[in-house]
């Protein structure tokens, strides 16, 4: 589903340090036209459709529209990223509606302390099995 | 054809900025990561500097960018070694058993240190039914370090809520690089929107001493020399043509972005390859690629063909297997059971079906026997959620197919359907570098060990996740373990070679002309036309990337032909791919997005290269189901049970090929 930016919703990220979809998109396709101060997607053919664009937008002027080689129109998917959980609206064609709240992470963002509370390397196994914070399995 | 060159008369010259450090790590996904967040703790200690480029944004770059419902390998309370046993059975008996053990042995340890970093994990709650991971965090179920039981949903997979899997595992790769900083003193040791292109060799002839590459931000052009360098880039996709068309062609299974660098990188240093000639053809739910993993294992949904015969027991495709393809086939691994389907759906019995719809019937019965009417309908409910969890945690646009044609996973059943092929190594794929074992394994025959673990032919030179050959069904956790192993491995090799000072033979005059070529063409010819994009003076990156897709396709067995290819069909083709590869020095780029997908195609011909060469080596058809030797239809293990492994001189544009002996080490 290549996604699309609504013109009324994006700002450009003109109050952030940098434009939100344009830095995330994982194959460079969001650009930021800097006349108009809107993204939009650059190379739709190229969209892996994996929504990170639509989930960082903090206007949430991002969504998607199925491809126009195989999917028909009326339907839509609509994330909610909060910091712990991940909410979708799903909208069929036929207007059934379903909505499902994921967990994503059981930390806060930003926690992550990786060497905290885990051993020194020892240099002498530097040349064997196993990492600096333990030994590889045996059997 | 002449041959054009960049001197900057049209184009404007960009800044060139050298970095100096003792390890690079080129991909920012699973394994270069993990070897982030391994080598700096070691070189922390040693004031060792390693700096991590990334082309995309480290948090979603890779293939876990979407994220992923599953963690593929967790060996837990299995052995390792039976684990070698399952990726020989589905990789056509050919793996590098050192590699694969080593990758067993060291897995679980990053899969625990996921969910310390917050990866929720399902565990098994009281009633034996699924928890997610607040429940169970809820219901005070222990970590995984602690013995918590997580659901499996095959022998190797555990569940998982994985929205934010990489984001995790990026942000302590981040923290990683930070505390390398600060100490080193470094100013910035990760580079996140810098596009590596290639390597270029020392002036003793034997190292990488640089890797090159562009800002696709700025015009800024970076030459980065290291001690030592870990290539953990991505596999190759997009380089056949892919079923969908128009605006549906990014809708890959594998991503997208995934443009074969490591491959053409490691190709242009002179490094070994093995078992090129592997790709995977994943059957997935049709148009989407929605995963069918855990509909198959964790749902226990069937495949059928359209008229609900189950085609892996069809006696006819099977004894035909047999006749051909021998045990192999009686161990229906994936390629195998590829093979059957394909004999129904040429049959005329497709669509073939996954019967999504009978077997949640089947998990609803079971849930009201065992708990009741009411709180069976209750988990019946957070079964349906599971069901489409699956998808939204990792192929987002299959839900929304489904949404789009009114499709009700407990009411109908929906369609499957083998993909274009895929170059890989980390998942169901093997195609990639020869690299060094661990050597400390029983039984490891001298030709899989030359000191330093995952090191390549070239000295200093190191493959870590999709590039590594031989050693496929390491996925996310795989390839982040391997990413480890390889980062101290580099390590230990940089501590050895500390006089070592690269010495790049070219200069950074040279290597900005070399990189900026694209821009020069267009700048210099666009306005020969009115319409830029029509020219016959270069050729752009779409252009390059849709002549690459028909080749492939058509001559290299690709959907076109139903996998199917030959000797003439190679031949054929190869001198078409020859041709294209000549045309690429007159690649055009209007701008840093443009010069991006330029090289990035150029990585690709040279990945679709190696394949197409090493299918034609290896006289068999190893791999049924993801390709055919139409003359040569079987498996022949009396003269091809070996490695296939090639070397490419990037300089006199020659190829060497020679089989290396495969040994059998666990049962």
């Amino acid at each position: 589903m290549p996604s699309f930016v609504i013109s009324e919703k994006c700002d450009g990220c003109k109050a952030q340090d940098k434009t939100a979809c344009q830095y995330i998109c994982p194959h460079d396709l969001m650009a930021l036209d800097r006349e108009k101060m809107k993204a939009y997607n650059q190379e739709p053919e190229q969209c892996w459709e994996c929504f990170n664009c639509v989930k960082i937008c903090p206007q949430q002027a991002i969504e998607t529209r199925g491809y126009s080689d195989f999917v028909p129109l009326g339907s839509s998917n609509v994330p909610m990223r909060g910091t712990d959980s991940i909410m979708w609206t799903i909208k069929f064609r036929n207007g059934i509606l379903k909505r499902f709240k994921f967990p994503i992470r059981t930390t806060s963002e930003g926690s992550v302390d990786p060497y905290a509370g885990k051993p020194a390397p020892d240099f002498a196994k530097l040349k064997q099995p196993g990492f600096f914070n333990g030994p590889a399995r045996t059997e | 054809m002449e041959k054009e060159t960049c001197t900057f008369s049209y184009c404007k010259r960009p800044e060139v900025t050298e970095v100096e450090t003792d390890l690079l790590i080129m991909g920012g996904g699973m394994a270069g990561c993990g070897a982030a967040f391994e080598a700096c703790r070691w070189a922390n200690e040693k004031g060792l500097k390693v700096v991590l480029v990334d082309k995309a944004a480290t948090d979603r770059s890779g293939a876990v960018a979407m994220g992923l419902s599953a963690i593929n390998t967790y060996v837990g309370e299995n052995k390792v070694a039976d684990y070698v046993k399952y990726v020989r059975n589905d990789l056509m008996g050919i793996i590098r058993e050192d590699l694969v053990f080593d990758l067993g042995r060291h897995v679980d340890n990053s899969v625990q240190l996921f969910e310390e970093w917050g990866l929720p994990i399902w565990k098994k709650g009281d009633d034996g039914f699924s928890l997610d991971g607040f429940q169970a965090r809820d219901a005070g179920k222990a970590m995984l370090k602690d013995g918590g039981t997580p659901v499996r949903s095959g022998k190797w997979q555990i569940m998982i809520n994985g929205e934010s899997y990489k984001v995790i595992v990026a942000e302590a790769a981040k923290q990683a690089l930070k505390s390398n900083r600060e100490k080193t003193g470094m100013a910035q040791n990760h580079f996140e929107r810098v596009f590596i292109v290639k390597a270029v060799m020392d002036t003793n002839g034997k190292n990488v001493a640089a890797a090159i590459g562009f800002s696709t931000r700025e015009n800024k052009i970076y030459s980065f020399k290291a001690k030592a360098m870990i290539c953990a880039t991505a596999g190759a996709v997009n380089c056949f043509r892919p079923r969908s068309v128009g605006e549906g062609m990014g809708r890959t299974w594998y991503p997208v972005f995934s443009a074969g660098s490591g491959y053409a990188f490691g190709m242009q240093a002179g490094a070994e390859l093995t078992l090129m000639e592997n790709r995977f053809v994943p059957a997935r739910f049709k148009d989407g690629y929605g995963p069918v993993g855990a509909w198959f294992l964790f749902f226990k949904a069937k495949a059928t063909d359209s008229f609900g015969e189950d085609y892996c027991t069809n006696k006819e495709y099977f004894d035909d297997a047999v006749a051909r393809y021998g045990d192999y086939a009686k161990g229906l691994g994936t390629a195998i059971r590829n093979h059957l389907m394909m004999r129904a759906m040429k049959d005329g019995k497709g669509p073939i079906l996954m019967n999504t719809h009978t077997a949640m019937a089947e998990l609803g019965k079971t849930f009201k026997e065992k708990l009741g009417d009411k709180e069976g309908a209750k988990k019946m409910k957070h079964l349906e959620a599971e069901a489409w969890e699956d998808f939204l945690d990792m192929a987002i646009g299959q839900a929304s197919i489904w949404a789009a044609t009114n499709t009700e996973p407990d009411k109908v059943p929906s369609e499957i359907m083998p993909t274009e092929p895929y170059l890989l190594g980390s998942h169901a794929g093997c195609a990639g570098f020869w690299v060094s074992g661990p050597g400390d394994l029983p039984g490891t025959p001298e030709h899989y060990s030359w000191g330093y673990n995952r090191m390549s032919t070239v000295p200093g030179l190191f493959m870590s996740g999709d590039v590594v050959g031989a050693s496929g069904h390491k996925f996310s956790s795989g390839s982040h373990a391997e990413g480890r192993i390889t980062g101290k491995a580099a390590l230990a090799y940089i501590l050895d070679h500390a006089d070592y000072k690269p010495s790049p033979k070219l200069s950074l005059d040279e290597i900005a002309a070399e990189l900026y070529l694209p821009f020069e063409m267009y700048e210099k010819y666009k306005t020969y036309t009115t319409d830029p994009t029509i020219n016959p003076n270069y050729i752009g990156p779409k252009s390059l990337q849709l002549r690459l897709q028909k080749i492939a396709d058509e001559y290299f067995g690709g959907v076109a032909t139903w996998y199917m290819t030959s000797k003439t069909m190679l031949e054929a083709g190869l001198q078409k791919l020859e041709l294209l590869k000549e045309d690429a020095g007159k690649m055009a780029a209007k701008d840093l997005h443009e010069l991006l997908r330029c090289f990035e195609n150029y990585h690709r011909i040279l990945s679709v290269e190696a394949h197409a060469r090493h299918i034609l080596f290896r006289e068999e058809s190893r791999y049924p189901g993801y390709y055919y030797r139409g003359d040569f239809n079987k498996i022949d293990d009396a003269n091809w049970k070996c490695f296939t492994n090639s070397k490419y001189n990037a300089e006199k544009n020659t190829w060497e090929f020679k089989k290396v002996p495969y040994v059998q080490m666990y049962p």
